[in-house]
């Protein structure tokens, strides 16, 4: 049962300086630890600078996948990548604070444009410092 | 030994079985969909589909799977679901450790227990060496 969903991957999409990924699955444990690893082999094949997730669409963030994003935050930042989580749904994030998970290093934007400027904002940042 | 509160009036909506990550997805998926259909609000159906997810994984990663029970009644004179998660794994070596945050035994971050005792109305657990763990959830409507 449920062979089809073993094989779906989440698909990454990059636009300009960067990647783009919309999770319109309820994912089980094993796909959101490939996509965490898809989504650092794509910074590092593509030098993107920025990573936008959008999960407006998941009903549900449990430990283990808070645990994933902000993994995957912290690993983005060392390889010099920023990484906004885009759309969580109100419940979502009220039912995150109460189960008692921090997303340290985590940023948040309430839609797609805000999240894609937030990351424009922070590439002119650094290009000004350079 | 503690016992877990029963009623032979609550009404079975049904059982199921964990023994994979895709039983977690779609056991946390059914719970939302009961949760919705007693009328719930979006809120506690999170927390409710949330902390059944916490439990299913627990049952999953240390007990071996098992099996989830799901249940509707009144509760303190209140509408009620009722969780009941079910393993017949080693079971756990101290429970008030277990309970406490930021506790962890391996795999997990040690958020499972208290975090999905918070998301609930009431949380009963027991547990046997050698015979397994079973907790219950309550969630009123």
């Amino acid at each position: 049962m449920n062979n089809e969903m073993h094989e779906k991957r989440i698909p990454i999409i990059k636009i300009g300086n960067f990647l783009i990924v919309s999770i319109q699955v309820d994912m089980h444990d094993k796909l959101a630890i490939q996509l965490q690893s898809q989504i650092l082999e794509e910074i590092e094949k593509t030098g993107a600078k920025g990573v936008l997730i959008d999960i407006s669409v998941l009903e549900m963030v449990d430990s283990f996948i808070g645990r994933m994003l902000s993994g995957m935050a912290s690993m983005a930042a060392i390889m010099d990548a920023a990484v906004v989580i885009v759309g969580m749904q109100p419940a979502v994030a009220i039912t995150l604070v109460e189960l008692g998970l921090e997303m340290p290093g985590v940023d948040t934007a309430l839609n797609m444009e805000k999240g894609m400027e937030m990351l424009e904002r922070r590439l002119e940042e650094e290009d000004y410092e350079l | 030994m503690l016992q877990l509160t029963s009623d032979n009036n609550w009404k079975k909506l049904g059982e199921h079985h964990v023994n994979s990550e895709h039983d977690i997805v779609s056991v946390r998926q059914l719970i939302r969909y009961y949760a919705k259909e007693m009328n719930m609000g979006i809120i506690d159906q999170t927390r409710i589909t949330t902390a059944v997810s916490e439990l299913l994984r627990n049952m999953y990663n240390y007990g071996g799977g098992g099996e989830v029970h799901v249940e509707t009644g009144l509760v303190d004179e209140k509408q009620t679901l009722i969780v009941t998660c079910i393993d017949e794994g080693p079971g756990i070596e101290d429970l008030e450790l277990a309970m406490s945050d930021g506790y962890t035994s391996g795999k997990g971050m040690g958020y499972g227990l208290p975090g999905a005792k918070r998301l609930v109305d009431r949380f009963e657990i027991k547990s046997e060496r050698n015979k397994g763990t079973t907790v219950r959830i309550m969630k009123w409507k």
